[in-house]
């Protein structure tokens, strides 16, 4: 750490500080920053790595580790405050193939999954996928769960997975982890999940025409009744 | 690192607690119309004279937007047209879309359907395929789908959400096309909450009258998009990712639109694709940052689209609003101006003021509610950050007294997961809350085809649209989970017309930059200064007086070698 001597100094007057040092330059920045916006604060104009900037889209993974621990940590840099002595790199792309197949062709069986992926029978349950989830999702249970057969439990289980890519890239067997809960949750929402009965029989009335000259009334109303109506009409409990 | 609340904002909270119990047995009243139309035009950002004036140049000249989106519509293009070779064509479609979100996936999606060949469908979106607001959507999608509901509420709702400016048949075509559009994700394989008979979930929106709001926890749009982005890779659509559309290009004959010229943002090449049909699907103007608030959006809102479109001839309309989400995060300053979204209210948590006291219904529209806090910190009953945000509070722990213990974290993994990184346990802790840009109510004219009309009503051949760069479905306030639903009706109608345009059309277009003459005319005519320049493609936040941990002793030298 003390080779790095290109510190910049740049930081408002007055306001706390932390060092951070990003691909081996380093900078002081204030405190209280995302990973993301200090980075905008050096300098830096993001084309790759950065996305939705609130912690849906997984664009901005990150690597990084803190002074005196020999841990590799993982986080989202738009979710993600800058610490003193953090050493940051950014890892804005997993690089994987995106299988095809049909769905509609399937059945919520683990074999449909296995033989697209085959790569999750290597499992060896070591958790290197969960402790990177910036999500703190329990990946490898989703992946063990989808090899006994619990189609659902792992859909549940991943269901809030952004697709960063950062077990992926962690995972000692190379699944494709993003891709794999990507088929586990549609298999679920198509095959697992009852169906809305009252959604087939609203679409029924629609077809009939039930609501057609109610609407085609209201699109003819003059403003000020139609205000009128908007006025009086009751609202359900919330 | 920054944790939890400091001392003084600890302070406030008690005054929050204390008055807690009391107020779990009461709400605030409804307003009327007139009284939310008081509030609105008082404290409301549209209604402020400094933020908007009338437009100089080009179709809809006159009219009155706000400044940011005038300062783009009145640009020069970002590249010399005499500097592009057209004659050599690096793809020849049928079909040409531009955008990577809902909107996008949707319309290629139905225009395979439809039978065009995948191959002849080109996807070319900014950043990656998906990176949209639609993955920011939390709350809901809207469909009138239960028996105490029907699509005449929903769009009584909507049109009386939208201040009755909203263009009737595109609000039908809204609400008509709903239920189909949620059978549609329910057999791609969407989760939607359920229970365990199947029956939706449904919450109430604000300005709704029936709960209608269908959820997959609070990921509803990442949830959708990932589905329907799935499906089309897996049906073979070509996806031009890092390639935004920087000029629309013309047939000289006949004035339709016939192509674009693309950028690739990192080798910084163009790209000349001609199509049968374009379809503009680029979201709204979030990140222009309108009247210095914050943004919900995506990095990519900048409304390039609007540009595009405006620039051939398309008719702009309601783009004098736009909406400000009531509350976006006015602390902790990491996540400044991102959304808290309106199903905690849904659910059942107030708004409070530094005094402990409840100051408007929850659940009115979202410029009624926004216009209310924005009065409450005007008038000293707001909350002031260290960093000097005002804001007001948002009693989120009332949702587990009101709805059992655990509903919190099951209903909102998302909001628990972003503020407990920064030391913040809403299921014991309220939040501050100030208005945050979040929607472009208005936009290009569409008809219910998703054709782009000019000022005479008149479809522009060759072009369609779709989505938050449209107008009219919304009128001029937009309602909770209408946006997920406005996508997805209308990126659907643009591919199924794009399908049936591609079957009537046998010949190429020619392909030109014929619609830019009269437009420069026009900036040359008005003096536009020469380093204007739009699309603005990606915001810069190094020094961007918005971005509140700037750097002031950033020295920027532009070179190019």
């Amino acid at each position: 750490m003390s080779s790095q001597k290109t510190v910049v100094e740049s930081s408002p007057k007055g306001s706390r500080t932390v060092r951070i040092y990003f691909m081996g330059k380093a900078y002081d920045v204030p405190e209280g920053l995302t990973i993301m916006k200090a980075l905008e604060y050096i300098g830096y104009r993001f084309i790759r790595g950065v996305g939705c900037r609130g912690g849906f889209c997984g664009a901005c993974a990150v690597a990084y580790r803190l002074p005196g621990e020999y841990r590799l940590r993982t986080a989202l840099a738009c979710q993600t405050t800058v610490e003193d002595g953090m050493y940051i790199a950014l890892l804005p792309y997993s690089p994987m193939e995106k299988p095809k197949y049909n769905i509609e062709e399937m059945k919520a069986e683990a074999g449909y999954i296995l033989k697209i992926f085959p790569e999750i029978s290597r499992c060896v349950s070591c958790n290197s996928c969960t402790k990177a989830c910036p999500q703190e999702l329990e990946v490898m249970d989703a992946i063990q769960s989808i090899l006994r057969g619990d189609i659902r439990k792992a859909a549940e289980l991943i269901f809030d997975c952004i697709s960063c890519g950062l077990c992926s890239i962690r995972c000692p067997a190379e699944i494709r982890h993003m891709y794999v809960f990507q088929l586990v949750r549609r298999m679920t929402g198509k095959y697992i999940l009852p169906r809305a009965k009252h959604l087939e029989k609203r679409i029924e009335e629609i077809k009939e025409g039930k609501f057609d000259a109610e609407i085609e009334k209201l699109m003819k109303m003059p403003i000020e009744e139609l205000k009128r109506l908007y006025s009086e009409r009751d609202i359900e409990k919330a | 690192m920054v944790e939890g609340y400091p001392p003084e904002m600890r302070k406030a909270i008690k005054i929050v607690e204390e008055t807690r119990e009391e107020r779990l047995k009461k709400r605030y009243r409804r307003l009327s119309l007139e009284e939310r139309e008081q509030l609105v035009k008082k404290w409301h950002p549209d209604y402020r004279p400094d933020t908007k004036r009338a437009l100089r140049i080009g179709p809809s000249k006159g009219t009155i937007v706000y400044n940011e989106v005038a300062d783009i519509l009145e640009s020069w293009p970002i590249v010399d047209p005499e500097e592009i070779d057209l004659s050599k064509i690096d793809y020849d479609v049928n079909i040409l879309i531009i955008g990577g979100g809902g909107a996008a996936a949707a319309a290629a999606l139905w225009s395979l359907y439809e039978g065009v060949d995948p191959d002849s469908i080109i996807v070319a979106t900014k950043l990656r395929f998906g990176d949209a607001n639609t993955v920011k959507a939390q709350g809901g999608i809207q469909a009138a789908d239960r028996p105490e509901d029907s699509p005449v509420r929903h769009y009584l709702d909507t049109i009386g959400g939208g201040h009755f400016a909203n263009k009737p048949e595109l609000v039908r075509a809204l609400v008509m096309d709903a239920p189909f559009i949620i059978k549609w994700l329910e057999d791609l394989g969407m989760m939607f909450d359920k229970t365990g008979e199947g029956e939706m979930i449904e919450y109430s929106g604000g300005g709704a009258s029936r709960r209608r709001l269908h959820c997959a926890r609070d990921y509803t749009g990442l949830e959708i998009m990932r589905v329907i982005k799935d499906e089309a890779l897996n049906k073979g659509v070509h996806v031009l990712e890092f390639s935004p559309a920087i000029e629309l290009l013309t047939d000289p004959d006949t004035g339709a639109v016939s192509g674009a010229v693309l950028w690739n943002l990192e080798t910084q090449e163009y790209i000349v694709v001609r199509s049968k049909v374009t379809i503009l699907a680029t979201g709204g103007f979030g990140r222009l940052h309108l009247a210095g608030f914050p943004t919900t959006n995506h990095y990519g809102a900048t409304a390039d689209g609007l540009v595009l479109a405006y620039r051939v001839g398309a008719a702009l309309r309601d783009m004098d609003t736009a909406q400000f989400h009531p509350t976006g995060v006015a602390y902790p300053e990491a996540i400044l101006g991102e959304l808290i979204t309106e199903k905690c209210r849904s659910l059942g948590a107030q708004l409070v003021n530094a005094n402990g006291e409840l100051f408007i219904y929850e659940l009115e529209p979202r410029d009624v509610v926004a216009s209310a806090i924005i009065r409450e910190c005007a008038e000293g009953r707001g909350i002031l950050t260290p960093t000097g945000v005002c804001g007001v509070w948002l009693d989120l722990p009332m949702i587990d007294m009101i709805r059992g213990p655990g509903t919190l974290k099951r209903a909102l993994p998302a909001m628990y997961r972003q503020f407990i990184r920064h030391g913040i346990d809403i299921t014991v802790d309220p939040v501050l809350t100030y208005p945050t840009l979040h929607y472009q109510n208005g936009g290009i004219a569409i008809n219910v085809h998703a054709q782009v009309l000019n000022p005479m009503d008149e479809p522009i051949p060759g072009l369609l649209a779709a989505g938050e760069i449209t107008g009219g479905v919304h009128g001029r306030n937009r309602l909770m989970g209408n946006s997920l639903l406005d996508i997805l009706v209308f990126g659907r109608r643009a591919g199924l017309t794009a399908a049936k345009l591609v079957k009537e059309k046998s010949n190429k277009p020619k392909i030109s930059f014929k619609h830019l003459k009269k437009y420069t005319e026009e900036l040359r005519a008005y003096n536009i200064p020469r380093d204007r320049k739009a699309p603005v493609i990606l915001p810069d936040y190094r020094g961007n007086p918005d971005y509140r941990g700037k750097n002031p002793f950033l020295k920027i030298l532009r070179i190019s070698i």
